[in-house]
């Protein structure tokens, strides 16, 4: 497998302090990388540097062999897509919610109808297509959020803990879809969780972020089985 | 009562402050913008101004600006002075605080994560910055709505640069003052509920237009 991203000698910083460290990370195309850590530890950070949301202060991120300072911005954030805690949904129909992406790059009516009606069937959510978005449930609006991800096709997702703010048994059901669709579609997702039964299931490999620093990357079975550190050791006990 | 005289300054009255409530619009809704979604040195302070400018006294902005426009002021060449357009000039000092910092208060009362989230989904800046203007349109409304609303009522700033001449520079709030200088006061409370009127029928109709837009 060729390396989506590869990140060397990485420092963000943010609030005038050091936010995260990583010395080095390759991604591969077509995997799902679980980024686990405490509440604080950097993962937000790696996901919003990614996402080319933050500046980083040092070091270089390459995306598909080009470092990404040379991609130009717009392009580059129209190879990504992004889902939050929070489905972070616009006041309008749950299919025009799905389609925003695919108008911000300009496709034309036929093919968004497509895709709307394919990704809607997909996440379960293409009967509520003409439903208002602040008419959905919260597990319903994180189903939309993630059709309006994966309708844009990215050759990187970005997913920053996006099941954290629905109840357990709605969590259970959009993890086991979201780890069928990934596993069927490929697509190179980097999923950021503090959970990590969620990781196990959903990431191919797991890497542990703990106070700003890359600590540990391995499956999921080798980082539980021999942790690289106290601090990694003591995080896996608290769960 | 409702003759030729009370339509021309009817007319002007809401061709002026119509005019310059479009300008501080063009002017307001960017320069909030900027101000909301900026993060640099000294927006506070630039924020702290523009919420003092919206209190303004109209009797004040129409004294500078009318010293401005005078023959011997620094634009006196432009003969602007007791002209429409030097009311549409002071009237747009005294809306365009208003509407820039009801603007900048209208997007921070957004969810901060959703100008991310928007660029996350690949939109350019002007893609982004649609979207938030849509997202905050009822506040946004308002904001026009207050413009409007801080402009058609004023008569000091209107009577410093208009000097309130017959078929000139008369408008309805200058006017009710001269009836009631002179005594006649249905005159000036006949013009005064033609004003109600007026004000209340355009803020109706931009109150239709918004809650038509308001959540269900």
């Amino acid at each position: 497998m060729t390396s989506i991203i590869e990140i060397s000698d990485l420092l963000v910083q943010r609030n005038g302090r050091d936010a995260l460290k990583i010395d080095a990370l390759e991604i591969k195309r077509g995997e799902t990388l679980a980024v686990v850590g405490p509440n604080g530890a950097g993962k937000s950070t790696f996901l919003l540097t990614l996402a080319r949301l933050i500046k980083p202060t040092r070091g270089e991120i390459k995306f598909n062999g080009s470092p990404l300072l040379e991609w130009n911005e717009l392009e580059y954030r129209r190879k990504i897509a992004f889902v939050f805690q929070d489905p972070l949904l616009m006041d309008m129909t749950v299919g025009q919610n799905i389609a925003l992406g695919l108008k911000f790059r300009g496709a034309d009516k036929d093919e968004i109808r497509t895709q709307v009606a394919r990704w809607g069937k997909s996440l379960g959510v293409d009967s509520l297509s003409a439903r208002r978005a602040n008419q959905l449930s919260g597990g319903e609006a994180q189903r939309v959020s993630l059709a309006r991800a994966f309708v844009l096709n990215p050759d990187l997702l970005l997913m920053d803990e996006p099941f954290s703010a629905v109840d357990p048994p709605t969590r259970a059901q959009l993890l086991e879809d979201l780890s069928n669709l990934l596993s069927s579609d490929q697509r190179t997702t980097i999923f950021v969780t503090h959970n990590l039964k969620e990781a196990a299931q959903v990431g191919d490999r797991m890497a542990a972020i703990i106070n700003g620093e890359l600590k540990q990357v391995g499956t999921p079975a080798q980082i539980k089985q021999k942790p690289a550190s106290e601090s990694v050791r003591e995080f896996l006990k608290g769960l | 009562m409702f003759d030729s005289e009370v339509f021309k300054i009817t007319l002007l009255s809401l061709q002026v402050s119509a005019l310059a409530t479009l300008i501080s619009l063009l002017i307001g809704l960017p320069f909030g913008t900027w101000l909301a979604l900026g993060n640099f040195r000294g927006r506070s302070v630039i924020l702290s101004v523009i919420n003092t400018g919206m209190a303004l006294p109209p009797v004040v902005v129409g004294l500078v600006v009318a010293m401005t426009l005078w023959r011997s002021g620094a634009l006196g060449s432009l003969q602007l002075i007791y002209t429409p357009a030097a009311i549409v000039i002071a009237q747009t000092v005294i809306a365009a605080p208003v509407v820039t910092g009801l603007t900048a208060a209208a997007l921070e009362s957004l969810d901060p994560r959703l100008a991310q989230q928007l660029l996350g989904l690949g939109a350019s800046r002007l893609q982004m910055i649609w979207m938030l203007w849509r997202e905050a349109r009822l506040p946004l409304l308002a904001a026009l709505m207050a413009g409007f609303g801080s402009v058609i009522s004023e008569v000091g700033a209107s009577m410093m640069v208009g000097g309130n001449i017959k078929g000139q520079t008369r408008v309805l709030t200058t006017a009710i003052v001269l009836e009631t200088s002179k005594g006649e006061f249905q005159k000036a409370l006949a013009l005064s509920a033609l004003l109600l009127i007026l004000t209340y029928l355009i803020n109706l109709a931009l109150t239709l237009i918004q809650q038509k837009n308001a959540r269900p």
